[in-house]
């Protein structure tokens, strides 16, 4: 799903730098923050970054008949919300455009917005809403789903805006209809797996550690 | 309730795999043929600094991706477990 490499013209490389930058590096000095206030956290943030790595690496056959791989963000989201988790998912997608030249380092900016900030985002506003209202393991594969799915949107959005199909937003609203087809719905039971596996994991590490379920649930 | 969970995926699985007998390749490659069909004439002004040399040295570091993940999990849990083990005994 992330835009290879040399694939955004310099302009909008730039453009999704700017915005993706910032935040990564709140990011790197919350996590910094967490262990501070609590030594045990470091290996929580370890836990949250090696699901990353373990879901981002997993390319899973789809309805469409195409491969893709989830995202593996959210149970960084659950357990320390989204400013962490940009910077988590900037590791795992400096890995990936270093080693296996898949995303880039031009488009890394880009692909950080949408995989490590704004579909975590979306996925952390909806886990707070309905947290504590329903069980941990259902609030997990809600927030993990929706990161997921959210962020293929904003991967075609983001390659709308750079290929416009013609003038104006008409011509960037024709084009993200496209890309969304390609993305979109090969993304939705990718979501799905991706919110039970976060669940599962989530469901056992409240589980194992009686402390925590009270540090999600504030 | 993991056994469902295991039936459940393999059943989704399969069912995927049955449904379309058509290449499997990646989605950014159809979003690549996308942007071919919008801007013909749009050609990446970056390339890679290092490529896999082939698929099989591609798989094998998304295989050590996914290793380094796991075995960090799996540490940690085995970790919490054996501590949560010592507090209770």
């Amino acid at each position: 799903m992330h835009i290879m490499e040399g694939f955004l013209p310099p302009f909008w490389a730039a453009v999704w730098y700017a915005f993706s930058l910032p935040i990564v590096g709140y990011g790197t000095y919350r996590a910094k923050k967490e262990i501070e206030k609590n030594p045990k956290n470091k290996s929580l943030l370890a836990v949250a970054a090696g699901f990353i790595f373990v879901l981002s690496a997993l390319k899973i056959p789809s309805v469409t008949g195409s491969c893709s791989h989830p995202t593996g963000t959210g149970i960084a989201v659950v357990l320390f919300g989204p400013a962490i988790t940009a910077f988590l998912s900037i590791i795992v997608l400096l890995y990936q455009a270093l080693l296996l030249a898949h995303g880039g380092l031009t488009t890394l900016g880009a692909n950080t917005a949408s995989m490590g900030i704004v579909g975590p985002f979306v996925g952390w506003l909806i886990y707070r809403a309905i947290k504590g209202k329903t069980s941990i393991k259902v609030s997990t594969f809600v927030a993990a789903a929706v990161a997921d799915w959210v962020t293929y949107v904003v991967t075609s959005i983001q390659l709308a805006l750079a290929f416009p199909a013609g003038a104006g937003v008409a011509g960037v609203i024709a084009s993200a209809t496209k890309f969304l087809a390609v993305f979109s719905v090969t993304q939705i039971p990718l979501a799905i797996i991706e919110g039970i596996v976060a669940a599962l994991l989530m469901g056992y590490l409240v589980q194992i550690r009686d402390d925590l379920s009270v540090e999600v649930a504030a | 309730m993991k056994l469902k969970v295991i039936v459940l995926l393999t059943a989704i699985f399969f069912f995927v795999t049955i449904a379309a007998a058509e290449e499997w390749a990646g989605a950014d490659e159809k979003a690549e043929e996308v942007i071919g069909d919008i801007a013909p004439d749009y050609e990446p002004w970056f390339s890679p600094i290092f490529e896999p040399p082939s698929g099989e040295i591609e798989s094998l570091l998304f295989s050590l991706q996914a290793a380094i993940g796991s075995l960090i999990i799996g540490y940690i849990i085995g970790y919490y477990r054996g501590t949560r083990y010592a507090r209770n005994a």
